[in-house]
């Protein structure tokens, strides 16, 4: 930080990036700029809604029965016995409207949105830019108030988007079908798994391919949902250049082989050059493979699940295609498959009769229903809308900036002390890094997470990654294509305070944040059943000893 | 003359050529291709993707969607009849702005730190839901009430060891569709009609995991026997595993109040536009039962407190459950899914409280028995079971020459969106909150002239 200079006779107060003047200048007229935003999140203090408003304040007043409706029927639940009717109210809280709203305009203030910060640290969340103007499509009543059931010559033009969205997502992935229900990534994986394993039964071997293959760095989803399924779990390592191990792989298949579910890019950013080659060792057991697309946004237009010899795949729209996350979904999922398991995809499709754009219901080897309807149809419509605002040359644009982007910021991250970028060293990543704070953990003794609670200070944050760490005091950082070279810097400059502080005031950051709406949380009752309280009700029980 | 500027991608900052050559250079990389080195040759695309032409402008694509948008009908309330798990309600419009927020909208999964208003919302989220059900826990929204019930379902099953799940009456094909699929090979199903006689004739054989009912039926009906199946359920050793329709619940009795152990359904009517689909989320919700705690594969969201008394905290409780900690050993799996609906449904129940869920609920019981009564009115057409208590859903028989899909076809010549055939000389219909007494008179008047 030498291109910074504090400001003469300020001392830093703790926990606040120091400011600086212009360098070389003392004019008093000219505002000090902060080397660093002193950024301070809302702190409302804002209190449960539960502890707001008072008997008789309403938020909203539904329409009641006209009288000659009340004449004609009275009060149907009379007829009910007793044991179906609500005897006591609900205790929902009681607020007027103004107040209700006042509530969580605070909550939403108390939240940094990827809107508000520069959002490169939820690594494999692709926290691209959600244009403004597709939101604007989907509150239209033409698609937020058509009912899934309306005849189909009344909904031609979100059924023709469905369709046109399905021609280009074949395009991007060189598969022969894609369906578009899964309503996010992880119900996309599952629709595959569910893909296979009707491929399986439908060749009679559904007992003996019993085993599914995925990796070390691809999402716990890949496994998880294989596991639901019924399959066994092989999990391969990384080898010593992080690359997912072929004698391993080569070791784990056989006639038990069902499946090779597999990342690539992998979480750690590394591409797997021998991919295709895991593919082929697949086949040649007589699996599938199937290919997880989450982190495609560094190889738009650059490389295909086709190409790779993938039999299925699957991209996140609100990761790749700009959908927004949501607070965590709705989102949505597209499961690319090749001809041979096209038939098995779920019901119905979207087709074109030559006419008109018709539901196909009549799908008998269909796995069935994954979502109700079409799926997140709003997504679905703002994903379509950013490719058609991109076209080829910007999808290609972008994948290629998300991974100068990201080269970029390692470039200038890897200059921090303490901080190291695992594997295959010296070689690029494509769009995200998966570094580890290991020396400076040594070093200081603070953590990972210390740091980014931290980050939270200076307006934005970082994740880790998923369980169990395979990379120690891990941090996963993904760019992507929407961010400017000042975002990245800025960030960059964050990471290097975050970490000097770590160093020569320590006590900052193990006791981070510190002007984040609240303060470190006291974790121990979440993981004790005789006070963990997962509502209001739970807690007056068995924290405030109240009975509700 | 002005050198032309590029049109750099407004979504694309750092592809502005001036930027993108000295990123390079600050890099010490001559071309992007070079952090592509990893990818061989043999798997690159070696053409353009073939996609349309890019729209150019914002003011292009705005003009583009328009054209597609004309080619939908956003049909007036009182002219659709449409529900049977995706319906028309009113949507508030402060739901509408919290939601529309773009702290909201656009932030994913950080931590309690920056994103506290996001854990708050999806508490209280879980903690007006518990009131509502009362239970004490309720899970961060799975993707829909199909996916609800197939969750709710595998819970039981290994909350129980056992392997058979009795199903009672008909369900929605589709939901069926989709647990069938989740619970292949895992557990079987068996189907039983709506009767005390036949579930207690299927608990008969044991190693029953769950016996899943639903407060209001696929058609609409209020099945006065339900309390009966959960009782049966529990003589058995078996869970109860209760559908239910959230808005229904200011008036009609919460499943775990006469005993339900899961209860599951779908968010949509609490404050969700229908989006062609795209509104739906889940919820399932139990009492605070370690057992059954242990058995969410969801995130629970739990209130902690932090360093400085008299701030609220949150957390996940019982993390340790979840494929987040420990990929297949966790229960099923956790992702993504629909947690802004959840802060919709709780920004919802919050405006409405205790008093508007009632008065709903006696709204929609009021309009659905009324059209039920008028339409049955119409000669040729039959409501069957007049005495039933129905929910905003509902199906009509017809006895006349007329099937059901070429009803519907002349219903909607006469623009009305309603009668979706539900077999051969069935129709379904629904009504709503939002109907008056002049859109059912209406409706029954078009179906006096089609039907005779």
């Amino acid at each position: 930080m030498t291109d910074h200079h504090p400001i003469a006779g300020r001392q830093p107060i703790a926990g606040e990036p120091e400011t600086t003047d212009r360098p070389g200048t003392t004019d008093p007229r000219i505002a000090p700029k902060p080397a660093l935003r002193r950024f301070h999140q809302a702190r409302w203090d804002e209190k449960l809604i539960f502890e707001l408003g008072a008997p008789g304040e309403r938020g909203i007043l539904p329409p009641t029965p006209e009288p000659a409706v009340t004449a004609a029927v009275g009060s149907p639940a009379d007829r009910l016995p007793a044991a179906l009717r609500r005897g006591t109210p609900p205790a929902l809280p009681e607020l007027g409207q103004q107040q209700v709203l006042r509530h969580y305009l605070r909550l939403s203030q108390e939240n940094l949105g990827a809107d508000l910060n520069i959002d490169v640290g939820q690594g494999t969340c692709t926290m691209k830019y959600s244009p403004k103007v597709n939101d604007s499509f989907v509150r239209d009543p033409r698609i937020a108030a058509l009912h899934p059931a309306q005849d189909a010559t009344t909904v031609q033009g979100v059924l023709e988007l469905v369709h046109r969205l399905e021609q280009l997502l074949k395009e991007v992935s060189g598969m022969d079908r894609v369906s578009l229900q899964p309503g996010a990534g992880s119900a996309a994986i599952w629709t595959n798994v569910s893909v296979i394993r009707a491929h399986f039964a439908a060749r009679g071997e559904p007992e003996q391919r019993d085993e599914v293959i995925t990796t070390a760095f691809s999402h716990p989803s890949n496994a998880a949902c294989a596991k639901t399924a019924g399959f066994k779990v092989i999990t391969l390592h990384p080898d010593a250049d992080g690359y997912p191990d072929i004698e391993a792989l080569r070791a784990a298949v056989g006639p038990r082989t069902a499946a090779l579910l597999i990342t690539n890019p992998e979480d750690t950013g590394i591409y797997n050059p021998r991919i295709a080659e895991f593919v082929r060792i697949v086949h040649a057991a007589g699996g599938l493979c199937a290919y997880d697309q989450a982190n495609a946004n560094g190889v738009l237009g650059i490389t295909r699940a086709r190409e790779a010899g993938f039999d299925l795949c699957h991209f996140n729209l609100h990761k790749t295609f700009s959908t927004p996350h949501a607070c965590g979904g709705p989102a949505a999922g597209a499961c690319g498959v090749t001809a041979e398991l096209a038939p098995y995809l779920p019901r119905p499709t979207v087709e074109f009769d030559g006419e008109r754009y018709v539901l196909d219901h009549d799908r008998p080897e269909s796995i069935g229903k994954i979502r109700p309807y079409l799926g997140v149809v709003p997504n679905l419509v703002r994903a379509y809308a950013w490719i058609m605002s991109l076209g080829a040359e910007g999808l290609r644009e972008a994948a290629e900036i998300a991974v100068l982007n990201n080269n970029y910021l390692m470039h200038r991250v890897q200059r921090i002390r303490g901080v190291s970028v695992p594997y295959a060293e010296g070689r690029p990543r494509v769009e995200q890094v998966r570094y580890s704070w290991r020396q400076l953990a040594e070093d200081t003794g603070l953590h990972s997470e210390d740091l980014g609670y931290r980050a939270a200070d200076f307006g934005t944050h970082y994740w880790t990654s998923h369980h169990p760490y395979v990379v120690p005091e891990p941090m996963t950082l993904e760019p992507t294509e929407s961010y400017s070279r000042a975002d990245l810097d800025e960030y960059a400059a964050i990471l290097a305070e975050v970490a000097r502080e770590a160093y020569e005031e320590p006590e900052t950051v193990r006791t981070a944040p510190h002007n984040s709406t609240v303060h470190r949380i006291r974790p121990e009752p979440l993981d004790d059943p005789k006070v963990w309280s997962v509502s209001w009700r739970s807690y007056r029980r068995k924290v405030l000893g109240e009975q509700p | 003359m002005t050198a032309r500027v590029p049109r750099t991608h407004p979504y694309i900052p750092n592809s502005a050529p001036d930027v993108k050559t000295a990123m390079l250079a600050a890099i010490g990389a001559r071309t992007v291709e070079e952090f592509y080195a990893d990818i061989p040759a043999a798997l690159r695309l070696d053409r353009p993707l073939r996609l349309p032409e890019p729209l150019g402008s914002e003011a292009r694509l705005v003009a583009h969607m328009e054209e597609l948008l004309s080619r939908n009908a956003a049909v007036p309330p009182g002219r659709s009849f449409l529900g049977a798990g995706c319906y028309r309600h009113h949507v508030p419009a402060v739901v509408d702005e919290v939601v529309n927020r773009s702290e909201f909208l656009t932030a994913y999964a950080g931590e309690p730190y920056e994103d506290h208003g996001r854990f708050q919302a999806l508490w209280e989220y879980q903690s007006l839901m518990a009131e509502l059900l009362a239970v004490e826990v309720v899970n961060v929204p799975t993707y829909d009430g199909f996916q609800a019930a197939a969750t709710a379902l595998r819970m039981a099953g290994r909350a129980t060891g056992r392997r058979r799940l009795v199903l009672v009456g008909e369900l929605d094909p589709d939901k069926l569709s989709r647990i069938r699929d989740y619970v292949h090979g895992i557990h079987d199903l068996v189907h039983v009609p709506a009767e005390p006689e036949a579930v207690h004739a299927a608990l008969a054989t044991g190693d029953t995991a769950a016996v899943f009912a639903e407060l209001t039926d696929h058609r609409g009906r209020v099945d006065p026997e339900l309390p009966q199946y959960v009782e049966l359920a529990h003589r058995a050793g078996a869970l109860a595993v209760v559908g239910a329709n959230p808005l229904s619940l200011g008036v009609l009795a919460p499943p775990a109040s006469f005993g339900a152990d899961l209860t599951c359904g779908d968010l949509q009517p609490l404050g969700i536009h229908p989006s062609f689909g795209g509104g739906n989320a889940g919820f399932i919700a139990s009492q605070d039962d370690e057992r059954l705690v242990a058995e969410y594969p969801s995130r629970l969201f739990g209130l902690v407190p932090t360093d400085v008394p008299g701030e609220y905290g949150f957390g996940d409780v019982a993390y340790e459950r979840t494929s987040f900690a420990l990929r297949e050993e966790g229960k099923e799996w956790v992702g993504t899914a629909a947690a802004l609906h959840g802060i919709a449904a709780g920004v919802y129940l919050a405006l409405m409280g205790p008093h508007g869920m009632r008065e709903i609920g006696e709204t929609i019981l009021a309009h659905t028995a009324y059209a039920r009564r008028r339409l049955a009115e119409v000669p040729g057409v039959e409501a069957g079971d007049p005495e039933a208590v129905h929910f905003a859903d509902f199906t009509l028989r017809y006895t006349g020459e007329r099937t059901a899909a070429e009803i519907a076809a002349a219903l909607l010549d006469r623009g009305f969106h309603a009668g979706a055939p539900a077999g051969e000389r069935e129709g379904r219909y629904c009504v709503t909150e939002l109907h008056t007494q002049a859109d059912i008179d209406r409706l029954a008047a078009a179906l006096e002239e089609i039907v005779k």
